[in-house]
């Protein structure tokens, strides 16, 4: 009975969203008030019945029915309770669920938190998030059912895919799609602005915030992915260039060029159409990594199981959102570029170049992804590029974006003196080369690529720390730092940290792939490791070979790891679940191989890989820059209609965006 | 016109999908005639990947069919491929010789560790040499050569079990047939 209310209220929820981006429109076209005034209402309701869908699934997995097909698929009675909840957006028919879910939750939030934005612009903007989200009700309903009964019950599931079963997991994919659906509010502020004639960009200060936030998630979630592929895949990597990993890719780096082109529209003016084309852009990729990942045009390790059917219905869906809101731009977009002149060195240029070298970036990562169609194409098969072209071209346009990022602050607006830059920079450039020569000589066999990341992020960092400081010395108390600045830096110190993660860790690393038999011990990196032997071991629904290996330095125990091989139940594969113990300065990480011989000897992968944590803490750092910019009080201002750039300083706490960083 | 572009950008992307899912629906095979079909294989002669002391020649393969897998640790298309290739291809009883293209053997070793190794012989082929002269555009590739050392048939990119079916399993009972 439950399903089958599960699947009433997706239905719906389907057809408020089809009032939804009907009659608000209408309202705001004809300006009837009585017509803009439903948009609110028919967002509760839409919310409310989407997450009455997404509770009857949810119960379904806890209480284990397995008479829906979706529950059987996934789960089994030995799944443990946490991984129940998780189960739910562990394929596709659930995971598109979890995508509704969400882009409710930021529509709401957009609902609740814009009372003092103009009506029409608010009803254009639910009208728009209510057309994306009608998209994906109808998918659901038509090609993705999750609540289709499977009759008579089956005793027990199948299981959740084992390589799922994992905590990073739980939180991967809502913060991912926190982040790619987040920047559909962006994408409707756009349309809707284009819709409406703005004439000022107003707008995009009301869309900052909203922007920030979904690129914060964003990085979260990359982050989170790139944490968990590290330590279940078992080969120590952090990124791999695959598909799925590009579709969430090419969102952020747009996602990033569009954070920044927002900050010079916003306050200067310039750059509104270029703005207006990154909202759609970045929204769009959200939308074709959908595409990519379901629809099984290219094949990928981790895509979901995919039908031509959907791939059609998404492909069909695209065009017409994407294709119309480009119409829309063609038609509307301002002809005459606005905003206040600047010249050749300011910062506008230098976040003209950032903008530039991202989607560019973003372009060349979505080239590659598609090689194997265009190869398909051109007829000469079907092949893929892997991470020799991403990373020599990533690498490459990346070089100028962390040579120029801590000039950026400096700059002054329309016109930047470039002499005086470089003087405050100075000491931020001899500390670079001094610490990396010094690095070079006193450890000797560095490779010049740590060197190079050593120098890199001082760079980044020191500039950063000198601006902080310029801050501190030139402002009066109290008005040092606004959070969009603190964001700022926060963030761009999350760069420098990265680029040492990264740099080190991919120079640095001891990867030795070793035959131990039951006794013996290795020296690896300077520690010493014993291997004990391989027992039986057992967890909650699966079986495990579990290994003992004790870590030393000089006699001294360091630490026991246990790396295990699982065979969950079922025929799937065995999973490999490497130990690990992390460290600030470096991870010691350990992964059973093969098993040699029948007398206990194993093939062993024993990683130590320095400084591997700060890639995702300079993520997480990120991220958190994202957040902080958020919730400076200036994007809540009130409306400055008349004159963009007229001060305004009147807020309402009340109405406060933080709310809207825990939706 | 400049604020056609972005659109008309989008539209050729939406044709290259299209044809993407068109080209999957209907056009199961992506063979393209090679020109080395019917003819000698070219002269190779490749260190094992696990003994690089040892080599292994053409010549020394003469006699009994094989089929030669290119694949690489960075290729994420052979990852896919992999399990195919143990689960349909090697219960085929044809000699399955993996060339390791454009690899570093370390890599190679950890990816076979990894995911497992179908292969009879692994031939190490780092600077890509042994592959020009297959004509490789791209991982992964296979090419099915006679008993007299003739290729027979060639498969740009994965193998799928329905391709194992319809094209290299009539292949194998084509070789079957001529030298019986």
């Amino acid at each position: 009975m439950l399903p089958e209310l599960g699947q009433f209220a997706l239905i719906l929820a389907m057809l408020l969203a089809l009032a939804q981006c009907t009659l608000p429109l209408i309202g705001a076209w004809r300006r009837n008030a009585a017509l803009i005034a439903t948009a609110r209402p028919i967002v509760a309701g839409q919310f409310v019945f989407v997450v009455l869908a997404f509770g009857v699934l949810t119960y379904a997995f806890v209480t284990q029915d397995f008479s829906v097909k979706y529950v059987a698929q996934n789960s089994n009675l030995a799944l443990p309770w946490y991984y129940r909840f998780s189960a739910v957006w562990g394929a596709h028919e659930g995971s598109l669920l979890l995508w509704v879910l969400i882009l409710n939750v930021w529509t709401t939030a957009v609902a609740a938190f814009s009372r003092r934005l103009p009506d029409p612009l608010i009803a254009r903007v639910l009208g728009v998030l209510g057309f994306v989200s009608f998209g994906f009700l109808l998918f659901t309903i038509l090609t993705s059912n999750p609540f289709v009964r499977h009759l008579p019950a089956l005793a027990d599931g199948a299981d959740l895919n084992p390589i799922l079963q994992d905590p990073g997991l739980i939180m991967h994919p809502p913060m991912l799609y926190m982040g790619y659906v987040g920047f559909s509010v962006a994408f409707a502020f756009a349309i809707a602005a284009l819709l409406g004639g703005e004439l000022d960009v107003a707008w995009v200060r009301w869309a900052r915030p909203w922007t920030n936030v979904a690129w914060a998630f964003l990085t979260l979630g990359i982050t989170l992915g790139s944490w968990w592929a590290y330590y279940v895949l078992g080969w120590g990597g952090w990124w791999f260039w695959d598909p799925v990993e590009n579709a969430s890719f090419m969102p952020w780096l747009v996602g990033t060029a569009l954070i920044h082109s927002q900050a010079v529209t916003e306050k200067r003016g310039s750059f509104r159409a270029w703005t207006l084309l990154l909202s759609i852009f970045a929204f769009s990729l959200s939308l074709l990594g959908t595409f990519l990942v379901r629809s099984g045009v290219l094949t990928s390790v981790h895509a979901f199981a995919s039908d031509p059917k959907r791939g059609l219905f998404i492909l069909a869906f695209l065009t017409i959102v994407v294709g119309g809101s480009l119409t829309i731009y063609a038609l509307r977009a301002p002809k005459v570029a606005g905003g206040k002149p600047f010249q050749m060195l300011s910062r506008e240029t230098l976040l003209l170049i950032n903008n530039l070298l991202f989607a560019c970036a973003a372009a060349m990562v979505l080239l590659g992804t598609l090689y194997p169609l265009i190869g398909d194409m051109l007829g000469v098969g079907r092949i893929s590029v892997g991470p020799p072209y991403f990373g020599f071209m990533f690498v490459l346009l990346m070089l100028p974006v962390v040579a120029l990022i801590p000039f950026g602050p400096f700059f002054r607006w329309a016109a930047g003196d470039w002499r005086a830059s470089l003087r405050t920079l100075a000491p931020a450039f001899a500390l670079a080369v001094i610490c990396a020569l010094s690095a070079w000589l006193l450890m000797g066999s560095l490779p010049a690529r740590a060197v190079a990341g050593v120098a890199a992020s001082l760079w980044v960092a020191a500039g950063i720390a000198l601006y902080a400081l310029k801050r501190w010395r030139d402002a009066p108390r109290g008005r040092r730092y606004t959070p969009e600045m603190l964001g700022m830096i926060a963030a761009h110190f999350g760069v420098a940290i990265f680029l040492a993660g990264v740099l080190i860790t991919e120079s640095t690393s001891v990867e030795s792939d070793v035959r131990m038999a039951p006794g013996e011990t290795k020296n690896v990196a300077g520690l010493d490791f014993h291997f004990q032997g391989v027992a039986a071991a057992e967890g909650p629904n699966f079986r495990a070979a579990q290994g003992v290996i004790e870590v030393s330095r000089n006699g001294q125990l360091i630490t026991t790891l246990n790396p295990q091989k699982r065979q969950y139940a079922g025929n799937s594969p065995v999973q490999t679940k490497a130990d690990i113990q992390p460290g600030l300065f470096r991870d010691v990480y350990v992964a059973l191989g093969e098993s040699l011989d029948d007398k206990g000897a194993w093939a062993l992968r024993i990683y130590v890989k320095p400084f591997v944590r700060w890639i995702w803490l300079g993520g997480l750092l990120m991220m958190l820059g994202g957040f902080v910019a958020a919730t400076d009080r200036r994007f809540r201002a009130l409306p400055a209609r008349s004159d963009e750039s007229a001060p305004v300083s009147a807020t309402n706490p009340s109405h406060s965006v933080a709310g809207a960083l825990a939706p | 016109m400049n604020r056609l572009l972005p659109l008309l950008a989008f539209l050729a992307l939406i044709g290259l999908l299209g044809f993407g899912m068109w080209w999957n629906t209907r056009h199961e095979t992506n063979e393209v005639p090679s020109p080395l079909i019917g003819k000698p294989a070219p002269e190779f002669k490749l260190p094992f990947l696990y003994d690089s002391a040892k080599a292994l020649s053409k010549n020394d393969l003469l006699g009994k069919p094989y089929l030669v897998n290119v694949f690489g640790s960075w290729c994420a298309t052979c990852q896919y491929e992999h399990p195919i290739l143990t689960q349909s291809v090697k219960p085929l009883g044809i000699k399955l010789i993996g060339l390791n293209w454009k690899d570093q053997p370390d890599d190679a070793k950890r990816w076979l560790q990894q995911f497992g190794d179908p292969y009879d012989a692994i031939l190490a082929d780092p600077d890509g040499r042994t592959g020009i002269d297959f004509g490789v555009y791209m991982a992964p590739e296979s090419f099915l050569v006679d008993a007299q050392g003739v290729i027979r048939y060639k498969r740009i990119g994965m193998f799928t079990p329905e391709l194992i079916e319809s094209e290299l399993k009539p292949q194998l009972a084509k070789l079957q047939q001529g030298s019986p």
